[in-house]
């Protein structure tokens, strides 16, 4: 240890009593909870659409919707299995699982959900676009299975609610972090889920009716608006322990994370919300609406991950 | 059967043998503690005190971790360790999330999550943990809580009132006790964190979890091609940018501990 001698006292290494990690999950979880919200929304909108209009009022939803999807599902699987520090073992979750764990519960049902929107991609992509790879056994396959589609919808919907909560439930095992109050993060994991999937409809609806097309911005103005109400609430008046009302009375007085709290507001909450209040006729500001609804989710999603973990725990 | 610490912070004179009796026993890498002996300094000059506070994991009859570990790798033993099987763990720091306690840490020679066992081994070989053995004054009392004739039970017994646990309000049923603690010692919110007036002027911190310098592509090849940081030793970490606290106060710009 000769290299340590030389180092003068002024300049003490902690090495036995070292701090904790700052940030535990990072951006690579938001990411995570960022595409899901995107990959069971347009599934849980898609829905309300299918429930509310006819077919040919949106051509393109029957094989959009579920490509969108695949395409957010493995976004969202990819990031949470990278972000694992030994991400070979992940099949530990499918041979060892542990029940009481939302990670293993989640990791099961998005899983399956993945499944069953690929059943969906696949039979719609090739039946839609039914001159590539016309003479491809596999295509025509898939092709003839295309009534798997509207017989797994219905149970795509229904695992779509739980894929998109599953998350609030890790987060109030995490007894550590009572920023993330169980009741109001399930309900906030389901208007995210409205918000991206509505704005992800509203930018490939420019070919769809009218009345769905004001569907989507009344989707899209519920949800932004509900979700701020209870961000306020959370925000500023809810119950807290002593150590999260220390930290969000830091963040409040113009700490770390303040700014990104606010942006994340006023791009994915208050411009989307006046935007489908006054202008949803107006497919350019609509689509400028569907944009920062994304950019705000993320930011938000972001802070209110990370702020809970500058709590002192030691 | 139910082991069980208590700690007498009357007697605890802050020498740090159990924090380094533990650091060799479990070759616990720096960065990174299973056992630490706070230090807290109270009052203003000259009327000034320091209390000294071990802290490591509780071993809650209602752990959190457990519950959150998606594959089992926390698991509770017959004798109430909540014990870890590093060889299982995904890496998913899912615990360290859930630990009130921020008793966990990702190894970052293993890139495992890891944390006090009791000294488990030793307890199965009929020893001692590391850190009572080497406590000078006995202030680490270790045993079976549901013995009443051992020593933990009768220190218990005797001292009914002073027991204290941490932060009782998150229902964990911690398994480890202190004597002699207060607000101060056992509540991470109730002192200041100035940092640069401490016993050592540059306190380093975490920018990483796991292994520094360890790609999201190494965690993919290193089962597989073996560990490209198998060169480091302790020593390589004083070398590392955490290590000399030029980073400091990055960290610091992210609200940190």
């Amino acid at each position: 240890m000769d290299h340590v001698s030389t180092i003068e006292a002024t300049k003490a290494i902690v090495s036995m009593d070292v701090a904790l990690p700052g940030i535990i999950w990072g951006w690579m979880i938001t990411l995570n909870m960022w595409a899901k919200s995107i990959g069971t929304g347009v599934i849980l909108v898609g829905a309300f659409l299918l429930y509310r209009h006819k077919h040919e009022e949106m051509p393109s939803l029957r094989w959009t919707m579920p490509l969108i999807s695949f395409i957010a599902l493995n976004v969202f699987l990819f990031f949470t299995l990278i972000d694992l520090h030994q991400p070979l073992r992940m099949i530990h979750i499918f041979t060892h699982p542990h029940w009481t764990s939302a990670i293993t519960v989640g990791a099961w049902l998005a899983s399956l959900f993945l499944v069953l929107v690929s059943i969906m991609m696949l039979t719609s992509f090739f039946t839609h676009f039914s001159e590539f790879r016309k003479d491809c056994a596999v295509a025509k396959a898939v092709r003839s299975k295309d009534g798997l589609y509207e017989k797994v919808f219905p149970f795509t919907v229904f695992l779509a609610f739980p894929v998109t909560m599953y998350t609030a439930i890790i987060m109030s095992q995490s007894a550590a972090r009572e920023l993330w109050v169980p009741g109001a993060e399930l309900i906030q994991m389901l208007l995210a889920a409205f918000m991206v999937g509505s704005a992800s409809f509203i930018l490939i609806a420019d070919k769809w009716s009218d009345s769905v097309k004001k569907d989507l911005a009344m989707v899209l103005g519920f949800s932004v608006s509900f979700s701020f109400i209870m961000y306020m609430g959370e925000y500023f008046f809810s119950y807290k322990a002593a150590e999260v009302e220390a930290t969000l009375a830091y963040v409040h007085a113009g700490g770390e994370y303040f700014a990104s709290f606010w942006a994340a507001m006023v791009l994915g909450y208050i411009i989307p919300f006046f935007i489908t209040l006054r202008m949803s006729d107006n497919r350019t500001m609509m689509k400028f609406a569907a944009v920062t609804t994304f950019i705000g989710l993320y930011l938000v999603k972001s802070t209110w991950l990370e702020i809970p973990q500058m709590i002192p725990l030691s | 059967m139910k082991l069980g610490f208590l700690v007498d912070l009357n007697l605890c004179m802050g020498c740090k043998g159990c924090e380094i009796a533990c650091k060799v026993e479990n070759e616990v890498p720096l960065s990174s503690w299973r056992l630490r002996v706070k230090y807290i300094d109270i009052g203003s000059f000259p009327d000034t005190s320091r209390s000294f506070t071990p802290l490591r994991c509780n071993h809650c009859e209602n752990a959190p971790c457990e519950r959150i570990c998606p594959v089992s790798a926390l698991h509770y033993l017959d004798n109430g360790i909540v014990n870890i099987d590093s060889e299982r763990c995904i890496g998913c720091a899912g615990c360290m999330m859930a630990c009130p306690y921020g008793a966990i840490y990702m190894d970052p020679e293993s890139n495992t999550a890891d944390k006090c066992t009791y000294c488990a081994h030793r307890i199965e070989g009929g020893l001692m943990p590391a850190c009572v053995v080497a406590c000078p004054v006995e202030a680490n009392i270790f045993g079976d809580v549901e013995d009443e004739t051992s020593q933990i039970s009768r220190y218990i017994m005797e001292h009914q009132g002073d027991i204290q646990v941490r932060k009782p309000e998150k229902h964990t049923n911690p398994m480890h006790y202190y004597v002699g603690g207060g607000n101060n010692t056992l509540n991470p919110q109730a002192h200041e964190r100035i940092e640069g007036y401490g016993l050592f002027n540059n306190i380093t911190k975490l920018d990483q979890i796991g292994a520094p310098n360890h790609s999201i592509l190494d965690r993919f090849l290193d089962p597989i091609f073996g560990n490209h940081n198998d060169h480091l030793t302790n020593e390589s970490f004083i070398d590392m940018p955490n290590g000399n606290g030029e980073h400091a106060e990055d960290s610091d710009d992210k609200g940190g501990h």
